[in-house]
């Protein structure tokens, strides 16, 4: 009893939804982030902000869904420190990114040291959606997750629509692009770049909180190992587009759970080869996308990483 | 505060000499009793929940064994040339006996240990020896035989899942008694590896364990350092064998725990202890050292409640012909994965062949890749 190709594919996407949404969660945050201005490198330490105090919070209330919200929080004031070192003080965005990733592994290790390999007796379980799921093939896939994949859905689908369609899109966006022209329009500057970085942060929180609060619901110290640079490139691979950010996800979720599987159907790839396919995958990709921005001249936010100061001529 | 502190101080080393002299008199004078500082490099935490915290619970055992060693240890050391810094800077600070606890260490290993011939080096699962580098482990294997025994009575796929973070010869080493074990019981069960090319990266191990439940192994072992491959096969609801500490330990539910079956594992304390002993003595000297399950260096975990008697009675007495010196996992015949007879009937597999063992045995679906092929 063997089982089919086809069954054995479905499995491996619906498992490259899970993971993607590891991914999604820190790059759609990043996207708005970075739409707004502000450059924030430090993603791989608020996932890991995120994952610690949303298994924390977890364990202390017993409620996977609380522990989650308290990772966003916890990441979000972390993203704060941020904001206010480069949006305020106007420090530099790449370096204070890099600092806040070895915080966020630092701080975590320290708090985490006598709560490694402690675990979660209730982890956030998979819901299937009615109607939905019963779909063939996209059904299992897409609608046989937990609810923290379908709020990932619904997310995008309502960041895509603020950020192109609406009033408060258009100010983020100039805000990113040209913050002196939109600080002359009346936009808050400091305030959208403040809101926007703290989200993204909230976000990229909610990712880490979501490896430790569902998928593997213990702690260990640098357990989303090296995920939130991914998401970074992953913010260039989506060309600061909110529904790209969810291709881009799930296509390194796919890009991962393949070579394992093929690694699995006993296919003789060296297997140090397959490892590299999800980074081979990003070069080549920031190679394109590169190369879209230039001809087309969308996505990168014209003032990305570069602080705002009213006074200055 | 302090006034008290220094009086207790000065107090309790007049005490300690007036009591030293008194009850050594004939003695000769000796120097103040200096304490061997004894260091351990880890590869990961400390408290990894695996092979690193397996390396920790020996450190612990040592320093509460023996009074005259105080210990550290640095974790989360990235192995190759960066590692060399931290063996020097520990023979620097006047550690005399240095452990480190990952193959990748070797080389930074030869050459601080060039460099500080007064410095024990100790490379576990290492084969580049000096006068003062030793190497040593443990047969891992053994636990495997065993643990593939097991894994053979429980499959019902006949396909067990094997992740492995790399091929190299310890890891090879596992797969191999492990299918031999489970050849033994059930001669059409088949091991498949998928490597996760890393020590630590517990969202991939889970992946890969999914790859292969995927296929339909219904019992997944594990060769990486995090429970996340158990985890994946409890979910699933099938079996998962652990490595380096008992996993079943660690689990949250009864049920969870029943998943694993049984887990392969390090007690490094004792060795640890010996060595430090000997380095204190004067005795040490280099060399190689690889015990087995008889030394209590390597031992299987307490097997499953789900699994029946019969099978755990069957482990036992293969168990004790292991601990008799009967049975070893490389007794031949052993055949390759083209069916070709390595090891003939009769014969053993030597040392030096198994310490670099580069091919799988038959029932095993996977490949050793080639660097760069």
């Amino acid at each position: 009893m063997n089982p089919t190709f086809g069954s054995i594919l479905i499995k491996v996407f619906a498992g490259a939804v899970e993971s993607g949404t590891i991914l999604l969660l820190p790059t759609l945050g990043e996207v708005l982030t970075e739409r707004s201005g502000v450059l924030n490198l430090g993603l791989e330490g608020l996932m890991l902000i995120g994952a610690f105090f949303g298994f924390l919070g977890a364990m202390k209330t017993g409620n996977p869904y609380v522990g989650l919200l308290l990772g966003m929080v916890a990441a979000a004031a972390a993203a704060a420190i941020h904001a206010f070192i480069c949006v305020t003080l106007r420090g530099n965005q790449t370096v204070t990114g890099l600092a806040l990733s070895i915080f966020g592994a630092g701080l975590t290790s320290f708090y985490g040291d006598s709560w490694v390999s402690q675990r979660l007796t209730i982890a956030i379980k998979p819901m299937a959606v009615p109607v939905l799921s019963q779909i063939p093939v996209l059904g299992p896939i897409f609608f046989s997750q937990d609810l923290i994949v379908y709020a990932a859905y619904i997310l995008v689908a309502i960041f895509w629509f603020l950020l192109f369609k609406t009033k408060v899109g258009v100010n983020l966006r100039a805000v990113g692009e040209n913050a002196k022209a939109a600080d002359a329009m009346g936009v808050n500057v400091v305030g959208t770049r403040y809101f926007w970085t703290i989200l993204g942060g909230a976000l990229a929180g909610a990712g880490g909180a979501y490896i430790t609060c569902c998928i593997h619901p213990y702690w260990l110290n640098g357990i989303t190992s090296g995920k939130g640079w991914i998401a970074v490139a992953l913010v260039v691979f989506a060309m600061w587009n909110p529904f790209n950010a969810l291709v881009g996800g799930f296509l390194f979720g796919s890009i991962e759970a393949l070579q394992l599987q093929l690694q699995a159907a006993g296919t003789y790839i060296n297997s140090a080869l397959l490892s590299m396919l999800p980074y081979i995958t990003t070069f080549v990709v920031i190679i394109v996308a590169t190369v879209i921005v230039r001809v087309r001249h969308v996505g990168t936010p014209k003032e990305l990483g570069i602080p705002y100061a009213r006074e200055e001529k | 505060m302090k006034f008290l502190k220094v009086s207790l101080i000065v107090l309790l080393a007049i005490a300690f000499v007036v009591g030293s002299t008194g009850c050594k008199k004939a003695a000769p004078p000796t120097p103040a009793v200096e304490k061997l500082k004894v260091a351990f490099v880890y590869v990961g935490p400390h408290n990894d929940g695996g092979y690193s915290q397996a390396h920790e619970d020996g450190r612990l055992y040592l320093q509460q064994n023996d009074p005259n060693v105080e210990t550290t240890y640095s974790e989360s050391i990235p192995e190759g040339a960066q590692s060399e810094k931290t063996f020097r800077d520990y023979a620097a600070a006047g550690y005399k006996l240095i452990f480190g606890t990952s193959f990748g260490f070797m080389d930074a290993m030869v050459n601080a240990a060039k460099d500080n011939p007064t410095v024990k080096f100790m490379h576990a699962s290492g084969y580049k020896r000096s006068d003062n580098l030793g190497t040593y482990f443990g047969r891992m294997e053994q636990p495997d035989y065993l643990a593939g025994l097991v894994a053979g009575k429980m499959t019902k796929t006949n396909k067990i899942g094997f992740v492995l973070p790399f091929s190299i010869p310890e890891c090879i080493r596992e797969v191999d008694s492990f299918t031999v074990g489970l050849r033994e019981v059930n001669p059409t069960a088949t091991v498949t590896v998928v490597y996760t090319n890393s020590w630590y990266d517990p969202a991939k191990e889970g992946d890969a364990a999914k790859s292969l439940l995927n296929k339909g192994c219904d019992v997944i072992a594990s060769g990486v350092d995090s429970p996340a491959p158990l985890d994946e096969a409890f979910k699933a609801g099938k079996y998962g064998i652990g490595y380096d500490m008992d996993m079943a330990a660690g689990m949250k539910t009864a049920d969870e725990a029943k998943s694993v079956l049984t887990s392969r594992i390090w007690h490094w304390g004792p060795y640890y202890l010996k060595v430090a002993k000997a380095v204190e003595d004067g005795t040490w000297t280099s060399g190689d050292y690889w015990g087995g399950m008889a030394d209590g260096i390597v031992d299987i975990a307490p097997i499953s409640s789900a699994v029946p008697q019969s099978v755990i009675d069957y482990v036992n007495t293969r168990k004790q012909l292991i601990l008799d010196g009967k049975y070893t996992p490389f007794d031949g015949p052993m055949i390759n994965q083209k069916g070709e007879t390595v090891v003939p009937a009769g014969t053993t597999m030597s040392d030096a062949d198994q310490l670099n063992l580069q091919w799988f045995v038959q029932g095993v679906i996977g490949e050793i890749p080639k660097s760069g092929s």
